[in-house]
């Protein structure tokens, strides 16, 4: 809402504040002031002049020379390009000297050979808002009304001496949609008092009963709950006087006509909403407020027919529609410059249906931007009549006798207990019942003792967003100042701060990974549906979860697995020469076994990894070694070391989609009672994956998170150190080239025992010396007895149960 | 020649002979000549055995003397020559320290994350607990348990992204506040911040992302008052943005509170003076806060005639742009290293 202060000073003073000090106390009370606009944009030593002759220009077509009284001791001889200029009309005139607002600076010259003693400017040209201009003025000069006097300056006649608060207004503070709510909140903040005229004091009737022309009826009590018309004959369509129009400019609205502008100007001042219909084009002017009928259609004013829907309100002459209503009229009752008789409406309507119907039909105005956010219903008649005298003064009309109008429910002002006590108890001040009284008398609000420390708060109707005590606290808390409030800490016990095991556990595995060259991302939760199918083995026989009215269909679903957005990253990099990539992301993926949601989809976390490229950057004493398997395998097992379940995961070739099927592996976890639980995948991008994404070897993985929360390993305890020696004895096999190593070693572990401390792989081998599909792996074993030194006949025993089991189970042959 | 005049003799000669040594290797040598098992002393002194009661402790002292004085110079050789070595060696052994050395690897945790970890922090320092919920919210629980019922026109304020007509991405993360409230089953004091991912339908630009991380608070007790909420906020940007951070609220508007206020802290560039980034205020925008509205309470299971709460809010991205001094917020999800890398440090 863009507030003038010129017309602000109607009904409040604004002696000693400056504008911009306002805005500052405005905005510290709570409506944001988004800007103060001076409405002169540089105008200065421009005056109204007037146009005693015109004469072709001798040598230029399309010029004109005029003679102008600017109301100076000498006429000025101005030579002037406009079309429309013309003898015997007043217009603005920059004098030498004046600089416009463009920057333009004014001096003698001649144009083809003609003197020029300063310019005729258009409304442009005097930095007015081309968008707000009525039509006459938008182009050629600007001819001003004749009752202007010569010599004034223009900025007088334009109101351009006026500051425009733009008042950003919280969807709580409607009632400052009218300059009359703002003249309030300006005089509770500054503690001055307020003075709203009575329309009716101004309003003279004609002794016609308006009741005689018109009639009104409510058919739907719900959303409708007043609607007041008064009858007006004779008007006169002109434009509307220029300081009306100045305050509509000042105000954002363009003037259009005479009686378009009071109804749009009352709005301004009462937040009401009004509407004036050509009273000849109704039928009888029997007003019917009801719903659309299937079918029915309404052309509005902007010329756009309107296909009506059943729930959707509209103003009827009883036969047809004429509006919808507290949207906008309807082009078969439009007042034009013909229309001499007038029916004007006043009325409150229900703002969740004006907000549908405005929604729908993608049609906003100023009508339909109040009534959404609930206007004050007590000023329906106030504004009808204020808009009454205004066309009766301006246009000529005679305003026939009484409102007609029809109640459902009148308006009422809200009374509300307060304590003082628990104000201060919410608030933590201790202010007294004087200064509360003293901060409602401000507001313009009635109390009333009620017993001690208690009273009662009447609520004006203009403040509908106040209907509980702590809206009355606000109230009082925000004039006290914020400032003024005291900066306590809280009373009370104390209470433990702490993280969650999960939430722990999460930092620990985001720090363990960065510690270990990792860069953690964030990526978009959104992505395309056919990322969502990449990498399905987490989420296996689910389907995404769709957006019902997406931005764009790249991001249109929800993700699944968030290996995708590693990968889009990795091309992305990749293409800005940062081939070496270690990248992790914690985050939710999502997914739903229903077919049409009805409940919330799942929703779990997970880790995912992707490295590409080399370990370690090319220096003197660095060879850069491209990544493998290994590498993103040796991270997952760290960081299982790590959280104690080390021997609780298996790894199982069984070529998870979207992997390498040679190089990759789902990831199970042992949960402690001997069932595997699926933890996770790892392994290479499929090659035609990369492929698609012009990607060199890249692998990933990613974890469910829950396992691990679920599993974690979080007893440590300490274990004795070794006393007595550990014998190490290697062996090496050769076996079928399809034996796995996980499975040897399982074997080994099994058949050692107790006394095997630590088994490892430390070679694997395959050569034409082996035969066809044989490998050979060497394997290290370390025995050791807790309590003594062992024999050598206790390890050779052992060992050899150990060899033997290998050849049995593996037919495995030793290597000498 | 008597003994003792053999022993000096000796003494003598392998002294000198000792004075000549050059290498390890003589001086090994001649020690074994002179002082081994079967060396020159050792002969000498077996033929003590001839000798008289009263000479032999004197002949023995002189022996004794004798290799005392041939052990020490041998002692003093082998030192100069073992420093001798060891300077070789150290200049053999020279590196040009100047070059670089063989890096650690080095991650990086996200900016957006470091800044929620700072701010869980500073408040698990003030008491409070972390909670989470779901990004997929229920219609109930992200607006119409928050004092938002549906047609509300303060639904404008945050453009949806709904999934079905009860279903949507979540706009904030108060209905994490709500499901604690419920969980808690009246019990008091609660005190929580609840960080995590919401969406709003907003066109990305340098200063909209349609996915952005927020931080909310929730204090509910039996005697929680507006000037805590001042004194908790005010520990909290000072811990935040150093010590002499100061914070200034204005009435605002939130349908979750009442009363609301728009928090704004001491400007984090000109420290107040007034410069571009505060657009010449001195103060900064970062914060929403408020007294719970009584329904939100009512709704969460607390009798709001007893209890009282307050809440605050902050966008992740907004704090982490003012504190790195960011200029886009697209580059916290364009993944780009030459971003990220920028905040692997402390």
């Amino acid at each position: 809402m863009k507030v003038s202060t010129e017309w602000l000073k109607d009904y409040v003073t604004l002696e000693n504040v400056a504008p911009k000090d306002l805005a500052e106390q405005i905005t510290r009370a709570g409506i944001e002031i988004d800007e103060v606009e001076n409405r002169n944009k540089g105008v200065d030593k421009i005056v109204v002049g007037y146009v005693v002759s015109k004469e072709k220009h001798p040598d230029a077509d399309k010029l004109n020379v005029c003679i102008v009284n600017a109301g100076l001791e000498e006429e000025l001889q101005i030579v002037c390009g406009a079309k429309n200029v013309d003898a015997g009309q007043k217009v603005p005139v920059a004098l030498i000297g004046a600089t416009m607002p463009d920057g333009m600076q004014i001096k003698k010259a001649k144009l083809r050979g003609v003197l020029s003693q300063g310019m005729i400017c258009s409304a442009k040209e005097l930095g007015l808002n081309e968008k707000l201009l009525p039509k006459a003025q938008q182009e050629g000069i600007f001819v001003l009304p004749e009752s202007v006097e010569i010599g004034t300056p223009i900025s007088h006649v334009l109101g351009l001496n006026d500051q425009v608060l733009d008042f950003d207004l919280t969807p709580n503070r409607s009632d400052c949609l009218s300059m009359h709510g703002a003249a309030y909140e300006v005089g509770a903040i500054l503690g001055r008092e307020v003075n709203i005229p009575n329309p009716l004091d101004q309003l003279i009737e004609v002794s016609d009963a308006a009741a005689e022309h018109i009639s009104v009826r409510i058919s739907t009590p719900e959303y409708c709950t007043h609607y007041a018309a008064r009858y007006i004959t004779g008007v006169t369509i002109t434009s509307s006087p220029q300081w009306m129009q100045n305050r509509l400019m000042a105000a954002g609205v363009r003037p259009i006509n005479n009686i378009v502008d009071i109804t749009n100007y009352v709005m301004l001042e009462y937040g009401q909403p009004l509407h004036a219909f050509d009273a000849d084009k109704l039928n009888k002017g029997a007003i019917d407020v009801r719903f659309a009928k299937d079918g029915e259609t309404l052309i509005t004013l902007d010329d756009q027919e309107r296909k009506l829907e059943p729930h959707m309100l509209l103003i009827t002459d009883g036969v047809k529609p004429i509006a919808l209503a507290g949207v906008m009229g309807g082009a078969n009752s439009e007042v034009t410059e013909q229309t001499v008789n007038i029916l004007l409406e006043s009325a409150h309507f229900d703002g969740a249906i004006v907000r549908k119907t405005s929604r729908q039909l993608g049609l906003r105005s100023e009508a339909s931007l109040r009534f959404e956010k609930e206007v004050d219903r007590g000023v329906v008649v106030q504004a009808l009549n204020r808009a009454a005298s205004l066309i009766a003064s301006l246009t000529g009309g005679a305003v026939h006798h009484g409102v007609v109008e029809s109640i459902v429910e009148p308006a009422k002002e809200v009374t509300i207990t307060l304590r003082l006590e628990k104000l201060n108890g919410v608030l933590g001040t201790e202010l007294s019942m004087l200064e509360v009284k003293t901060i409602f008398a401000r507001l313009n609000f009635d109390c009333a003792d009620t017993a001690q420390g208690i009273i009662e708060v009447r609520v004006p109707t203009r403040r509908g967003d106040i209907t509980t005590d702590v809206d009355l606290m606000e109230e009082i808390a925000r004039l006290y100042g914020y400032d003024n409030i005291p900066t306590t800490p809280i009373e009370g016990p104390t209470t433990p701060g702490a993280y969650t095991k999960p939430q722990a556990l999460r930092r620990e595995l985001r720090r363990m990974l960065t510690h270990g060259g990792w860069q953690e991302l964030i990526s978009y939760s959104f992505t395309h549906p056919d990322q969502a199918a990449v990498f399905p083995a987490l989420t296996i026989g689910s389907k995404p979860v769709k957006l019902s009215m997406p931005m764009s269909e790249e991001r249109s679903v929800l993700r699944t697995s968030i290996i995708p957005q590693l990968l889009d990253a990795a091309t992305y990099n990749v293409n800005r020469k940062h081939p070496d990539l270690a990248l992790f992301e914690m985050g939710h993926v999502f997914f739903t076994e229903e077919e049409q949601l009805t409940v919330q989809p799942k929703e779990i976390p997970v880790l995912s990894l992707l490295l590409s490229g080399n370990k370690g950057q090319k220096q003197w004493n660095v060879t850069p070694v491209k990544v493998d398997f290994f590498d993103i395998k040796g991270t997952l097992e760290t960081l299982f070391n790590h959280l104690g379940l080390q021997d609780a995961v298996t790894y199982v070739a069984n070529q998870p989609e979207g992997y390498h099927p040679g190089r990759s592996a789902s990831i199970y976890l042992d949960n402690g009672s001997g069932v595997k639980v699926l933890l996770g995948t790892l392994g290479q991008v499929h090659p035609q994956l990369q492929l698609d994404r012009d990607l060199e070897d890249v692998y990933v993985a990613e974890l469910l998170l829950q396992p691990l929360f679920d599993n974690t390993d979080y007893e440590l305890r300490y274990r004795d150190l070794p006393r007595y020696p550990a014998v190490e004895r290697d062996i090496a096999v050769v076996v079928d080239e399809r034996t796995e190593a996980g499975a040897l070693l399982a074997t080994i572990r099994e058949t050692a025992g107790e006394l095997l401390q630590t088994v490892q792989v430390f070679d694997v081998y395959t050569g034409s010396k082996l035969g066809d599909n044989k490998k050979s792996i060497a394997i290290s074993l370390v025995y050791r007895h807790q309590d003594r030194t062992l024999t050598d006949e206790e390890v050779t025993s052992v060992h050899g149960t150990v060899v033997t089991a290998l050849e049995q189970t593996f037919e495995a042959e030793l290597r000498k | 020649m008597a003994m003792k005049e053999r022993l000096e003799a000796l003494k003598n000669e392998a002294l000198a002979q000792l004075q000549e040594v050059d290498s390890p290797e003589t001086l090994n040598d001649l020690r074994v000549k002179y002082l081994g098992k079967k060396g020159a002393l050792t002969e000498i002194l077996r033929g003590m055995g001839s000798l008289s009661a009263e000479e032999r402790p004197v002949i023995g002292q002189v022996g004794n003397e004798v290799r005392a004085a041939i052990e020490s110079v041998i002692e003093a050789k082998q030192n100069a020559f073992q420093k001798a070595e060891t300077e070789k060696r150290l200049q053999a052994e020279k590196v040009d320290v100047t070059l670089p050395g063989r890096p650690m690897a080095q991650g990086g945790v996200h900016p957006l994350n470091k800044v929620i970890q700072d701010i869980e922090e500073i408040f698990i320092g003030m008491g409070y607990n972390i909670s989470e919920g779901p990004e997929v919210e229920t219609d109930y629980f992200n607006f119409e348990a928050l004092n938002l019922p549906k047609d509300h026109p303060a639904r404008d304020m945050q453009d949806t992204f709904y999934i079905t007509e009860e279903l949507l991405m979540r706009t904030q993360t108060s209905p994490v506040q709500m499901r604690t409230m419920q969980s808690m089953n009246g019990e008091s004091p609660v005190k929580i911040i609840c960080p995590g991912k919401v969406y709003r339908r907003d066109d990305d630009d340098a200063t909209h992302s349609f996915q952005f991380n927020q931080i909310e608070g929730l204090v509910i007790g039996e005697n929680i008052r507006m000037s805590d909420l001042k004194g908790t906020l005010q520990q909290f940007v000072q811990e935040m943005f150093g010590p002499s951070t100061q914070i200034r609220l204005r009435p605002s508007f939130f349908p979750f509170t009442e009363p609301s206020a728009e928090v704004d802290v001491t400007c984090v560039k000109c420290g107040g003076s007034g410069c571009r980034m505060c657009k010449q205020t001195g103060w900064l925008e970062i914060l929403g806060c408020g007294m719970v509205h009584p329904k939100v309470l009512e709704a969460g299971g607390y009798d709001s005639e007893k209890y009282t709460g307050f809440a605050f809010g902050m966008g992740v991205e907004r704090i982490a742009i003012l504190k790195y001094g960011i200029d886009d917020i697209r580059h916290f999800y364009n993944s780009d290293m030459a971003f990220l890398k920028q905040f692997s440090r402390i």
